[in-house]
């Protein structure tokens, strides 16, 4: 009974509740679509970002990625190996041996970064035979390189060309490479196109005079989400002489962008959600101030101020609820277009998505925590404003209160 | 004859530091079970602040007030809550309905906080507003309700718990007089067949000629009491 009252009363004034609850379920259905919106893109920058290179994270020799040399690589160990694949969320690994070197041709010399892959692996993490623009993919048990255009080009080198590598090898003597060029590789990435070579891993090793060794496992994930989880576990068990690095940790300023961006929208959707509480808070108010009577009443009659407090935050939460609820049947439908449809730039947005490879599309992401989070952060909000009313109905005076 | 209300030497002053208002000057009253008794004198006399007192809303500045042996200024305010709840039924002059409830769900209200039975609660409320005569406006909210038929349910309401005795403040004043002697002549029903023991305040001739026993206030003191001049004469 007291539950059908509270259901009851909102209705009274229906048409005060009705513009309370669309302005609740508006703010949902904004703040919904501004997270989701907001994380799907983030969300797909990244996942390009880290198909291109990186991975979502990478286990080196400990101290490699303060500094990059043979020096720092290790023996790889099926049993690390074995427990790496084996993390749960872990979807793909790829053994990586990389060294800089000099590249030359003719009177030409250029500096570049040779990375020794198993093709196979390879090509499960970062889909590099889809870059290459001429040619074919590496096979692992025959000579050859995979050259970026920029490379190539600056070296005057052509498919089926020779490339000359020069560098030194893990026991600090010269190690000489020539190899044939089997495909030319384009990268949106400036920095990759002008200087990134690819070479069977085992080759590496041999010519890098580093059998068996490897710089870097390069992890993929089965699901974005699942990385912190996924670092944690490699950050206690693999053994010391090891370090897992997420990509946040490899490209820092790229995770100190997203969590700015992140934050101005938080600190929208908190002034969103301060002018909703306005809107909450003057309803509640004028129930409150317009009920004083009845209150009273229902206190002498013989009903504690608490079993009246219950029906005042009952009113509350049906008020929040059905908006909030109004807010996610409207936002789901809208999400689920974002994500479908995602919003597709020009202009210089688009030419500098263009220069990284990148399709300068928009995509939402649907995912259930969202809309569950922004309900939350409505009702929360409501509760507390419920707060007030309920202090004042606990302290009650029957006599008075029936005197307004 | 059983003692319901045993008021002692009641006496309220409003603000009693600033500009005092003597509302009530050392009342003694005693009611019996079963009595129709008018509280009568012109307004501003005290009557409400004398109700409220009895009925354990208001606190007496002075005095004590014995109701079925309980002295009520010794509970606790969540006790006197509960004992209202379980001994004393009230009917305002207004405003005594909940107005998101039908007829019957106002009366049913008052025996669910006494955590009543459900079968119980249907039986009593059919047959008391059958008794109010308003068997056909069970499911009538009360703004669907004239202002004699929404008192009506409120007597219904005060009988539905079974209390002690009801305390009625001016329950006419808003009344047309056909629906003043309606609402009077369920009352003395009530009171003939529940058994049920009556004080209501009231300034209106009439009502006063249907009350048993009248007490007269002025000015916060009981001028004269019918019980007592009749055991005189
Ligand atoms: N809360 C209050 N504060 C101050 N004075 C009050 C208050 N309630 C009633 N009074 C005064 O007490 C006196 C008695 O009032 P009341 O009991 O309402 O009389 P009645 O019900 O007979 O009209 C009046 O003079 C009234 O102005
Ligand atoms: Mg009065």
């Amino acid at each position: 009974m007291l539950l059908k009252l509270a259901w009851r009363n909102i209705w009274r004034n229906r048409n005060r509740s009705l513009i309370t609850m669309s302005a609740i379920a508006s703010a949902v259905l904004l703040a919904v679509a501004t997270v989701s919106l907001q994380q799907g893109v983030w969300g797909h920058l990244i996942k390009n970002l880290v198909s291109l290179y990186t991975g979502y994270a990478q286990v080196h020799a400990k101290g490699y990625w303060e500094e990059q040399t043979l020096e720092n690589s290790f023996e790889i160990d099926k049993a690390v190996e074995q427990q790496v694949a084996g993390t749960a969320g872990v979807n793909a690994i790829a053994h990586r041996l990389e060294s800089f070197a000099l590249a030359s041709s003719g009177d030409k010399t250029r500096g570049c970064l040779v990375v020794g892959i198993n093709p196979s692996e390879e090509e499960r993490l970062t889909q590099l035979s889809q870059k290459i623009q001429s040619g074919h993919m590496l096979k692992s048990d025959q000579d050859g390189a995979l050259v970026a255009e920029g490379l190539a080009e600056k070296l005057d080198l052509k498919l089926g060309d020779t490339l000359v590598l020069l560098t030194q090898s893990f026991y600090g003597s010269t190690a000489a490479m020539k190899t044939p060029i089997r495909g030319l590789l384009h990268f949106g990435s400036p920095d990759l196109n002008n200087q990134i070579a690819y070479i069977p891993i085992n080759r590496a090793q041999y010519w890098l005079d580093a059998s068996g060794r490897a710089t870097s496992l390069v992890v993929g994930l089965e699901r974005p989400e699942n990385l912190p989880a996924v670092a944690r576990s490699l950050k206690n068990s693999l053994p010391k002489t090891f370090e897992a690095l997420t990509w946040k940790e490899m490209m820092p300023e790229i995770n100190q962008h997203i969590e700015a961006d992140s934050a101005g929208m938080y600190i929208m959707l908190g002034v969103l959600y301060l002018l909703i509480a306005f809107g909450i808070f003057s309803t509640l108010l004028m129930m409150l101030a317009e009920r004083q009577r009845e209150f009273g009443m229902l206190n002498a009659l013989g009903m504690q101020p608490w079993s009246i407090a219950r029906v005042v935050l009952a009113e509350t939460v049906f008020l929040t609820l059905c908006g909030s609820l109004a807010g996610l049947l409207l936002s789901y439908p809208l999400v689920w277009y974002l994500a479908e449809h995602p919003i597709q730039l020009g202009g210089d947005m688009a030419e500098i998505y263009a220069k990284f490879g990148f399709e300068a599309i928009f995509p939402a992401t649907i995912k259930a925590k969202i809309f569950i989070d922004q309900t939350l952060v409505v009702l929360i909000v409501g509760l507390v404003l419920a707060i007030y009313p309920v202090w004042r109905v606990l302290r009650l005076n029957a006599v008075e209160a029936m005197r307004h | 004859m059983q003692t319901v209300i045993d008021a002692h030497n009641i006496s309220k002053v409003y603000n009693p530091d600033t500009i005092p208002v003597h509302a009530v000057n050392n009342v003694h009253l005693h009611l019996n079970r079963g009595e129709f008794t008018a509280l009568v004198g012109p307004s501003g006399s005290g009557k409400t602040t004398l109700l409220n007192i009895i009925g354990g809303l208001d606190a007496p500045s002075e005095g004590q007030v014995v109701i079925n042996g309980v002295d009520i200024s010794n509970l606790k305010p969540n006790q006197l809550i509960d004992f209202r709840l379980h001994n004393i039924g009230f009917v305002f002059q207004a405003f005594n309905l909940i107005p998101v409830l039908t007829a019957s769900e106002n009366v049913e209200f008052i025996m669910l906080l006494q955590k009543k039975p459900k079968a119980e609660r249907n039986k009593r409320v059919q047959e008391l507003l059958a008794s109010v005569g308003l068997s056909d406006k069970l499911d009538a909210r009360p703004n669907q309700l004239s202002g004699g038929q929404q008192q009506r349910v409120a007597v219904a309401r005060a009988l539905a718990s079974r209390p002690q005795f009801i305390l009625a403040d001016e329950p006419t004043a808003n009344l047309d007089s056909h629906s003043a002697a309606t609402l009077l002549d369920i009352m003395e029903k009530m009171n003939r067949e529940e058994d049920v023991t009556f004080l209501f305040s009231t300034h209106d001739q009439r009502v006063i000629d249907r009350a048993r026993r009248v007490i007269t206030l002025v000015d916060g003191r009981i001028e004269s009491d019918s019980a007592e001049t009749q055991i005189k004469h």
